[in-house]
């Protein structure tokens, strides 16, 4: 059973991994993607919004997918929403497995899908109230879809 | 029904969630989209391009031809974008 969090606080990436692999000695590996904001052109916050009830439904569900196609030890989904800053991280997905294969294919797996599967809304903010709606990227659907092709969900 | 806004869809409409009482002919995600942009001039807005829009039914991703009840949530919101 995954942990999943949606929340506005920021997290502490070492002691999740930490607690990953505490009170147990069958993990070899965690695989971790870190996703953070970048502040181009001028960029000055993000702002994430996102469908509650639905979003932690929809990323458990991920997580579930995950846990049935990788022999995982463990694994962490953690997505902020609300108004993040330039270099603030956004998103941690910890995956952990006797072996580094599996932690690393889950990792990658969980991170295409969150992009595309789980409702969560990114609007940018610039200088003097300016701001616009992040769009979909085709090149998001074809990566989630390459796991598709390669079975299960 | 409790019909949801997200993104700029509820930007356009100009609010965040309404209770709605569809006829009975509004069926699925496709009828109720045409039924809503009848609404208001930012319903319509919000409506204009039914391919910018997605959909969920009771939390679920929905199709155009998804099937609607009277007590169902139902939301409508821009392709996702988190990750």
């Amino acid at each position: 059973m995954a942990r999943v969090l949606v929340q506005e606080a920021a997290f502490d990436t070492g002691a999740e991994t930490t607690a990953l692999t505490a009170v147990r000695t069958d993990v070899g590996g965690v695989a971790s993607f870190l996703g953070v904001c970048r502040g181009d052109d001028g960029l000055e916050a993000m702002v994430l919004e996102h469908y509650p009830g639905m979003t932690e439904r929809a990323i458990a569900r991920i997580a579930a997918e995950a846990e049935a196609r990788w022999p995982l030890t463990g694994c962490t989904v953690i997505h902020r929403v609300g108004r993040i800053l330039p270099g603030e991280p956004i998103v941690l997905v910890l995956t952990a497995s006797a072996h580094r294969r599996a932690a690393l294919e889950a990792c990658a797996f969980l991170i295409d899908w969150l992009k595309t599967g789980a409702p969560f809304w990114k609007r940018e903010e610039f200088a003097e109230g300016a701001h616009r709606w992040v769009e979909a990227r085709a090149e998001d659907d074809a990566a989630a879809a390459r796991w598709a092709a390669a079975g299960g969900t | 029904m409790r019909v949801l806004y997200f993104a700029w869809v509820r930007q356009k409409v100009g609010i965040a969630e309404e209770e709605v009482a569809p006829p009975s002919d509004v069926r699925d995600v496709a009828s109720l989209v045409a039924w809503l942009a009848a609404r208001s001039p930012g319903h319509a807005a919000a409506f204009a391009d039914p391919k910018q829009l997605r959909a969920a039914v009771n939390q679920d991703f929905a199709t155009p031809d998804h099937p609607i009840a009277a007590n169902d949530e139902v939301a409508f919101f821009p392709p996702v974008t988190g990750g």
